[in-house]
């Protein structure tokens, strides 16, 4: 296979976290050197998660979240709170085409690594900065995360049982999204740099892009005042539209009729060819209007199923179906399998582990995964043979606390 | 000519429709490309179908769905089943950078305008298919919507997050709008670029593959890592304290998650008397008596609205922001200041509010150069001008169901 990309393309990642580590492990795994800036003065706290530590043992290299998400990127140790750690990190950003960063508003400034000061010691830099609800603004210094801003923009209000209280929505929405956005940004600005030598800064609102993907529930209260709420897996206009028990603890298949060919092929798996000529449901509308009445008669027949024979009969007729899945399930589903997003890594401290890769499949492109870096593991390489200290250097930098 | 964006070189055409392809070619378009959208004579994306409209009255130039996913496009109508909509079609790949679609594979083929031939037309294309399983494997022809996306990507099964006591009566759920069609969109545009990097060295394109089901996966990333590091399965049950709270008027979003947290969670509560109980005096004592501490929590949210908790919390460092209905956001000051709702003028819709710039780019920023094409409003430009027909032929065109 041709060259990687991004290759040649260094990244200082002072990302943390979730949306800039992912964004930047895309950047990683497509040719770029990220160089994580981590310090135990302020650790990730995606490698001291509890809940992922690898067979229920601690340990700052154990976590299966952080590790899982930081693959294809180094790891180097500096104490921004010690000027020198300051001066160093300088020093690499001299190196490097991009800064990542999610830290709350002000910080990056208090350091004087705010995009002013680092383009006057690289002109053409691009940096991105991430943050709730943006740089600017009187909720700039906001403290927030994921599931907290999707709330902020009106994501969790619009989410929910139709008699149940808001909803947040599954995977810590939207943080893993935000970093496939920011990937996106990045290589954008990238892509214009390559063209007008121009570098940029990126100022990137976690709620902000939230309402981007938001079109339906901000132009119907544009449009008509209208506040648009929750209705479960309800649909404004199909139906039947829903998820159904199955066969089995807590498994459900996700059903959705969209056009008259579909309802009467339903109906006729189920083998009910008289709801077709119900008058509550002969028409979409009149099914619309009577759709929890049909939800519970359609449920009575998928009781009799597992998920994945209602997906298979309904698929065959030409109606979208297909269970919800858990994650074992889709681990072990043959088509989730075939399609190979989830690898194995093996990491010098847990061992061979499973992770998630990146989505896409290119014809042209093949990811290269290793594993996430062990916390400082690429000092030497950071401060000997980039940024030329001596050994001696080294060690008294350890000393004094600044490569901590 | 526009010149000063970050993507403004690039030249993509677009035969897609709802909103997985449509958004992909939006956030490019955003940025400058240039995308020539094709739509079906007479009909048109199937988006312009969709609520909502002003006033509830549907019309095909006024879907808000459809204005929003196909800003800055041009628009054109092309029948790809006539032989002579083929020809036209493959002049245009042959001008193309990018090509976005998100048809079913089996009908790419059928009309051999899948990746095989058209790199034969044109070896730098790159093509970006966005559909529901993927190019390959054994869902490949199934049918799928948003919600069966949403669930079969496994995020359904987790939401709402931290939040359900009665697993067997509060199903799985789907998000609001079209939350994976949507994601999918964006991971085909992130990999679009990948691409236009690797042509950079390899002077090649290439064909993009996208799952809608491998991006909604991927929301769960953590899920796989912790099945293989501790054999968990996430799913949406209540664990420890709930992160959406009830409040007084409305709901607040509050995630005083662990030790971190608790000296300013107590702080922000006046430190209470109940707080100092055994119960609450570490992070496993406290994990145990979580319902006790839920029942205190609520005691004091429910005496003040989110806005007063909101400046509390921030006051103490505690991540946490309101419940917003779309009402709340409008009115929000932050959303102003940062001038994220634009107005676009569309000559037959009006004026409205759009949401506005998702990242604030300093030197090559993101802007509306154009609204929501009109079906087949650029014909003129791309088949005459472009293309070289003379206007005259466009009526033929048109009468023989070309365009």
């Amino acid at each position: 296979m041709s060259p990687l990309p991004l290759e040649g393309i260094r990244v200082t990642d002072f990302g943390w976290i979730l949306a800039v580590p992912h964004c930047t492990a895309w950047l990683g795994a497509l040719g770029a050197e990220v160089i994580r800036v981590e310090s135990m003065a302020r650790p990730d706290l995606g490698r001291l998660y509890p809940g992922s530590a690898a067979d229920g043992i601690p340990g700052i290299n154990r976590s299966g979240g952080f590790n899982g998400l930081n693959y294809s990127k180094k790891s180097c140790n500096l104490n921004l709170s010690q000027p020198k750690g300051v001066e160093l990190a300088r020093e690499l950003i001299k190196l490097s085409d991009i800064v990542t960063e999610n830290f709350t508003s002000g910080v990056m400034g208090r350091f004087g690594l705010d995009y002013l000061s680092l383009k006057k010691i690289n002109p053409d830099i691009i940096m991105l900065s991430g943050t709730p609800l943006g740089k600017t603004g009187p909720l700039k210094d906001s403290v927030g995360w994921g599931p907290n801003t999707q709330s902020y923009v009106g994501m969790t209000y619009m989410t929910g049982y139709p008699d149940g209280s808001p909803g947040g929505l599954g995977g810590t929405w939207p943080d893993y999204m935000v970093g496939v956005a920011m990937a996106f940004a990045v290589m954008s600005a990238l892509h214009y740099r390559n063209r007008t030598g121009e570098g940029q800064h990126i100022d990137l609102a976690m709620g902000e892009l939230v309402m981007t993907m938001l079109p339906e529930g901000v132009m119907d209260y544009v449009m008509n005042g209208r506040e648009r709420y929750r209705m479960g897996n309800h649909d404004e206009v199909m139906a039947p539209h829903n998820c159904y028990r199955c066969q089995g603890e807590d498994k459900w298949v996700a059903i959705a009729v969209t056009n008259e060919e579909e309802w009467q092929a339903l109906c006729q798996v189920i083998d009910k060819p008289e709801w077709r000529r119900d008058e509550r449901f002969s028409d979409p509308l009149s099914r619309w209007k009577h759709q929890d009445e049909l939800d519970r008669l359609i449920e009575i027949w998928t009781k009799e199923h597992t998920h994945y024979e209602v997906m298979e009969m309904l698929q065959k007729a030409g109606v979208p179906a297909g269970p919800s899945f858990d994650t074992g399930e889709l681990i072990d589903d043959p088509h989730f399998q075939s399609r190979r997003l989830c690898l194995e890594m093996d990491h010098p401290e847990v061992g061979p582990r499973m992770a998630a890769g990146l989505p896409p499949k290119w014809s042209g492109i093949e990811p290269h995964y290793s594993h996430a870096p062990l916390f400082g593991e690429h000092n030497s390489y950071v401060f000997h043979d980039l940024l030329g200290l001596s050994e001696e250097e080294i060690v008294q930098l350890v000393e004094e606390k600044v490569i901590y | 000519m526009n010149d000063k964006q970050a993507l403004s070189d690039l030249k993509i055409l677009e035969y897609s429709h709802l909103a997985s392809g449509p958004f992909c070619a939006k956030v490019m378009a955003d940025l400058g490309a240039e995308v020539v959208k094709i739509e079906e004579p007479g009909k048109g994306d199937e988006a312009r179908n969709h609520g909502p409209f002003p006033e509830d009255r549907p019309h095909p130039e006024k879907s808000a769905l459809f204005l929003h996913l196909n800003t800055n496009k041009l628009g054109i109508t092309l029948n790809l089943r006539h032989p002579l909509g083929k020809k036209l079609f493959l002049q245009l790949v042959e001008q193309a950078d990018i090509f976005i679609e998100n048809n079913p594979p089996k009908l790419m083929q059928e009309l051999e305008f899948d990746y095989e031939h058209l790199m034969k037309i044109n070896p730098r294309l790159i093509m970006t298919s966005i559909t529901s399983f993927g190019q390959t494997g054994p869902y490949r022809d199934y049918k799928t919507t948003e919600l069966i996306s949403f669930h079969m990507g496994g995020v359904g099964y987790e939401t709402p997050i931290n939040q359900v006591t009665d697993p067997e009566r509060e199903p799985p759920l789907k998000a609001a709008g079209h939350q994976a069609n949507l994601l999918a969109g964006w991971t085909g545009a992130t990999a679009t670029m990948a691409a236009v990097f690797a042509r950079q060295t390899t002077g090649r394109g290439q064909h993009i593959d996208i799952s809608e089901q491998d991006a909604v996966a991927n929301m769960i990333r953590p899920n796989f890592s912790r099945y293989s590091y501790a054999h968990e399965i996430a799913n949406r049950e209540k664990r420890g304290l709930p992160w959406i709270l009830p409040c007084k008027g409305g709901h607040i979003s509050f995630s005083p998650q662990g030790d971190r947290f608790w000296r300013g969670l107590m702080e922000m509560l006046g430190n209470p008397e109940w707080a100092r109980n055994e119960k609450f005096k570490d992070f496993t004592t406290r994990r145990e008596h979580v319902d006790e501490m839920e029942g205190h929590i609520i005691e004091w949210t429910m005496q003040r609205t989110k806005e007063e908790i909101f400046e509390k919390a921030q006051a103490h460092h505690i991540p946490c922001f309101p419940v917003n209905s779309m009402s709340e956001v409008f009115r929000a000051e932050q959303f102003k200041a940062r001038e994220f709702f634009v107005e676009i003028d569309h000559p037959v819709a009006g004026k409205f509010q759009f949401p506005g710039a998702p990242y604030k780019l300093s030197t090559s920023p993101w802007q509306i150069r154009r609204p929501a094409p009109l079906l087949g409003e650029h014909n003129e430009e791309i088949f005459c001008k472009r293309l070289g027909y003379k206007r005259e032929e466009l009526v033929k065109l048109r009468m023989n169901g070309v365009i």
